[in-house]
């Protein structure tokens, strides 16, 4: 079994949306949407301020609310790598999803069903990164199997410190922040 | 000025809209022919990006015919395969409704602009009878191009086949001018364009207003990530709290315009400690010990109160660039016009550069290298018997380039000769020049202006002939022959056939040079022929370049500890501490510092910049990098912003020192930047009806700059010299 998993480093991010970007091409995502962004943290009084940037996304949680909540099935995690995806045909657009999610990652697309990132399934099942990871001109961004232990991903998580966002409403989020 | 004002355009611009209408018969013909010609499936064509000035290596997708998506070239070495996020949304150009699609007329007396849709000989023998009349009347330098990126080259051998070399781009005195100019006078070589700046191999970085990572030029951000991985130390200086900021070890909140002093005082601290690099600037320095003699007065503690920056954080940074010399690099920006010295204070970024004995070595600036490609053998050009007309008297004695608002200034005053015919390609002169009221001022003594572009942006709406040119993954352009760590050439060629009546930039300059009985100088049949001449003389295959996108060659020593020669082609063959040739001209030998001013009781001094998903003023009609984007904020600090009883998302207007008045804009009160100034991307704002999805989105920093500074040295248009308040009711 695999578990797929993204590590993103802050330190690299500079939050130019090249992975917003790169998503909408790859995946022709309607104008209005977007399945990624871009959040900055600013803290502190200036001039000393603390920043973090984040490219945030699904975080393909290993507890999915999204999926437990979904009426018709329509949410559901992928028979591969925990992927939580969205079966279009079975979904009805009744938003339960969209309220369960903790990280605003769902939209309703213009053709009615619940839309998401998808950890760009279809590239990974053919060896590819996903699209966001494939583009970012700072390479601050990791995909692979937290199985493997000798994974990149897996490797940058035993090495540096690391959060991910709202751990606390228990979704299990797969989605970390190198800092 | 009324007489002749954008809304008076705007209103009366109502066969725009006629035109529009006529679009719809047109696409589906053109929907109908690729649908006939379409290959099932994907097409994969590299091609190289237009989004910037870069020229980043590119792959279009092609699926079933469409143009799906783009990604960078693998073989490319300035993406590395990856594209910046203005490259990846360059698909948007491509389906963008706005851009311009036909050859457009405009028939009655300026002022009163209506265009007519005409056809492309109609545009171009009413282009050719206007340049012919100029040519007899005044002559040829009667005729001026503002150009900007490769595309311009065939527009720029057309006009020195016609007999004029004037012509400029705002990249030089509205941009990189005096950083250039500062780095020649200095080690007799600039900066160049991709900057040859060995950010990957620096073990210090400093930043000084340059945001690297806003500013998305793609190889620079790439490597300030892989020396940011590296562990590399980095400095910024700059009133914003830039994203690069984040990223740094000492962020220094310099106030706007006291860089020199700052710089002077890092010296200061380098020359009085002994920590510059003594080797190197005994080995290659000119005139070090009247530098030295110049900049002792410039202490930490005398910098403080001009820069607001406290001196225990002016010697920490000084000592900590000591300590990673020679790989110490201070980044000498682009986007270099602020204050009017900026000439000067480019050349103080230069000594400092020089003290860490960084030129020529790893980590610091590296010598660009590139193939030989010959040029096609044309004719010789006519010899003219005028000087450009930009400069006069040389009053600017180190421009080494021409000069756009020298050409503007002639244009209005007659002198040195008349201007009588502009031709603008790819840049929007009304937001890239300063006060456009003076530009304004300068069309109404023109008897012909041409604009040439994929959007119809404010400058077109001044035209008297507007060419609608197809975007980049439509055409072909010339050969790329890069300057870069290693040598390359690439090819931009179109994967989709342009989607209305637009044409490459070749083929209207060639046809116009035809009607012009200049056709002498385009002896290729198209332009396949030029690039099968020029790359066989080269040794190189087209068909290897057509299915690759680029072809590289062999590496060449770019350190001085791999061969290059350390010569400087400065007059004293050294790297000029003192500069005799400054001193001789009149002008200080060692920069010094002047005080910049102080905004108004209640205004605020207008800083610029750059947003990572957006170019200029081209890119607000993208409705891909729109969704990321769709119009700027003003940053306003915090407690300023309380103090006005503002928060983040309220609109206001900016009302400048002159009284003018900006769109309105959404405020951001933030931590991230000084109480005495604002900062706005640039770009937005956009007054051109014809844009009209980016039609009053966000303010434009470039209506306010009614005001700017002149570089003494070499006439470049400071802009950083405007103060603005705020209008509540918006």
């Amino acid at each position: 079994m695999a578990r797929y998993a993204m590590v993103i480093d802050t330190r690299k991010c500079v939050g130019c949306m090249d992975c917003v970007v790169a998503c909408k091409t790859e995946n022709k995502v309607p104008e209005g949407f977007n399945r990624d962004w871009i959040t900055t943290e600013a803290r502190g009084k200036f001039p000393a301020v603390q920043m973090e940037i984040r490219t945030e996304r699904c975080n393909h949680c290993s507890n999915p609310p999204c999926v437990h909540c979904c009426p018709t099935g329509a949410s559901h995690v992928h028979d591969h790598g925990g992927v939580v995806l969205v079966f279009h045909d079975l979904c009805i657009g009744c938003k339960a999803c969209l309220a369960s999610c903790p990280y605003d990652a769902r939209f309703i697309h213009p053709d009615g069903y619940a839309d998401k990132c998808t950890f760009c399934i279809h590239r990974v099942e053919k060896g590819m990164e996903p699209a966001c990871v494939a583009v970012c001109p700072t390479h601050c961004m990791y995909f692979g199997d937290l199985e493997d232990p000798h994974s990149p991903v897996s490797r940058l998580l035993a090495e540096r410190r690391h959060h991910a966002i709202a751990p606390e409403a228990g979704t299990e989020p797969q989605i970390y922040y190198l800092i | 000025m009324d007489s002749i004002s954008r809304r008076k355009f705007l209103k009366i611009g109502g066969t725009t809209m006629a035109v529009s209408a006529a679009a719809g018969s047109v696409i589906s013909k053109a929907a109908e022919a690729v649908k006939k010609a379409s290959p099932k499936g994907i097409q994969k064509i590299p091609t190289f990006c237009d989004i910037c000035f870069w020229k980043c290596g590119v792959i279009a997708y092609v699926e079933d015919g469409k143009l799906w998506k783009v990604e960078g070239n693998p073989l490319d070495p300035l993406s590395n395969g990856r594209l910046c996020p203005r490259g990846t949304g360059g698909v948007g150009a491509h389906y963008d409704p706005d851009r311009l699609k036909y050859p457009l007329l405009r028939k009655s007396a300026r002022g009163k602009e209506e265009w007519v849709q005409v056809t492309w000989d109609e545009a171009l023998t009413y282009i050719a009878d206007k340049m012919k009349k100029i040519k007899a009347e005044h002559g040829p330098e009667a005729m001026a191009l503002f150009s900007h990126g490769i595309g311009g080259n065939f527009l720029k051998h057309l006009f020195k086949a016609y007999g004029s070399s004037n012509i400029g781009a705002p990249s030089f005195a509205q941009c990189r001018g005096p950083r250039d100019v500062g780095f020649k006078l200095t080690f007799g070589e600039d900066v160049a364009s991709p900057e040859r700046t060995d950010i990957k191999n620096a073990q210090c970085l400093v930043l000084i207003g340059s945001h690297l990572g806003e500013n998305m030029h793609n190889t620079q951000v790439q490597e300030f990530s892989e020396a940011i991985a590296n562990g590399a130390s980095i400095i910024v200086a700059d009133p914003r709290f830039s994203v690069a900021a984040g990223k740094a070890k000492y962020y220094l909140p310099v106030k706007p315009g006291s860089d020199i002093a700052l710089l002077l005082a890092w010296m200061n601290v380098l020359v009085t400690e002994n920590l510059y690099n003594r080797e190197y600037v005994e080995k290659y320095g000119f005139g070090f010990a009247q530098f030295a003699a110049e900049i002792q007065p410039y202490t930490p503690e005398w910098a403080y109160p001009e820069t607001g920056i406290e001196p225990k954080l002016i010697y920490a940074t000084a000592r900590e660039m000591a300590r990673y010399k020679p790989a110490t690099l201070i980044h000498p920006g682009r986007h270099a016009t602020w204050y009017g010295d900026d000439a000067q204070r480019s050349r103080a970024i230069a000594l400092l550069n020089a003290l860490m004995g960084n030129w020529g070595v790893k980590g610091g600036f590296y010598y660009p290298v590139s193939m030989d490609v010959p040029g096609y053998p044309y004719p010789a050009y006519p010899h003219s018997t005028k000087p450009k007309v930009d400069n006069p008297g040389n009053k600017y004695p180190f421009a080494h380039e021409v000069n756009t608002n020298g050409i503007r200034k002639a244009t209005i005053s007659g002198e040195p000769y008349p201007v009588k015919g502009w031709f603008v390609y790819a840049t929007n002169l009304i937001h890239a020049l300063p006060d456009e009221q003076e530009t304004i001022r300068a069309i109404q003594n023109l008897d012909l202006l041409v604009v040439i572009d994929v959007i119809p942006a404010e400058i077109a709406g001044w035209a008297d002939v507007v060419l609608p040119e197809s975007v980049y993954l439509e055409r072909y352009d010339d050969l790329n022959v890069e300057w870069f760590r290693e040598p390359f050439v690439s090819l931009r060629q179109p994967a989709v056939d342009a989607p209305h009546d637009q044409k490459p930039n070749w083929w209207m300059a060639k046809k116009l040079a035809e009607k012009l009985d200049l056709g002498d100088y385009f002896p290729w049949q198209n332009i396949e022929e030029y690039f099968n001449h020029r790359l066989s003389a080269a040794g190189l295959s087209y068909e290897q370049l057509k299915k690759e996108g680029i072809i590289r060659g062999e590496k060449q020593p770019i350190y001085f500890s791999e061969g290059v020669p350390d010569a400087f082609p400065t007059p004293s063959g050294k790297i000029e501490f003192y500069s005799l040739q400054l001193a001789e001209a009149g002008f200080d030998p060692v920069p010094k510092y002047t005080q910049p001013g102080a905004p108004p009781p209640g205004y605020f001094r207008l800083l610029y910049g750059r947003a990572p998903v957006h170019s200029f003023s081209r890119t607000q009609s993208n409705r891909v990098l729109m969704d990321m984007l769709d119009e700027n904020e003003v940053w306003i600090n915090q407690d300023i912003a309380a103090r006005w009883g503002l928060k983040s998302g309220d609109y206001i207007r900016l009302k400048n020192q002159d009284g003018v008045v900006s769109n309105r804009i959404k405020v951001k009160a933030t931590e991230r930047i000084r109480t005495d100034c604002v900062y706005i991307i640039h770009g937005f704002g956009h007054n051109s009806q014809m844009l009209k999805f980016a039609f009053q989105k966000g303010a434009s920093d470039a209506q306010l700059i009614t005001r700017y500074k002149t570089d003494p040295l070499m006439g470049g248009t400071a802009m950083n010299v405007n103060f603005v308040t705020f209008e509540l009711e918006a």
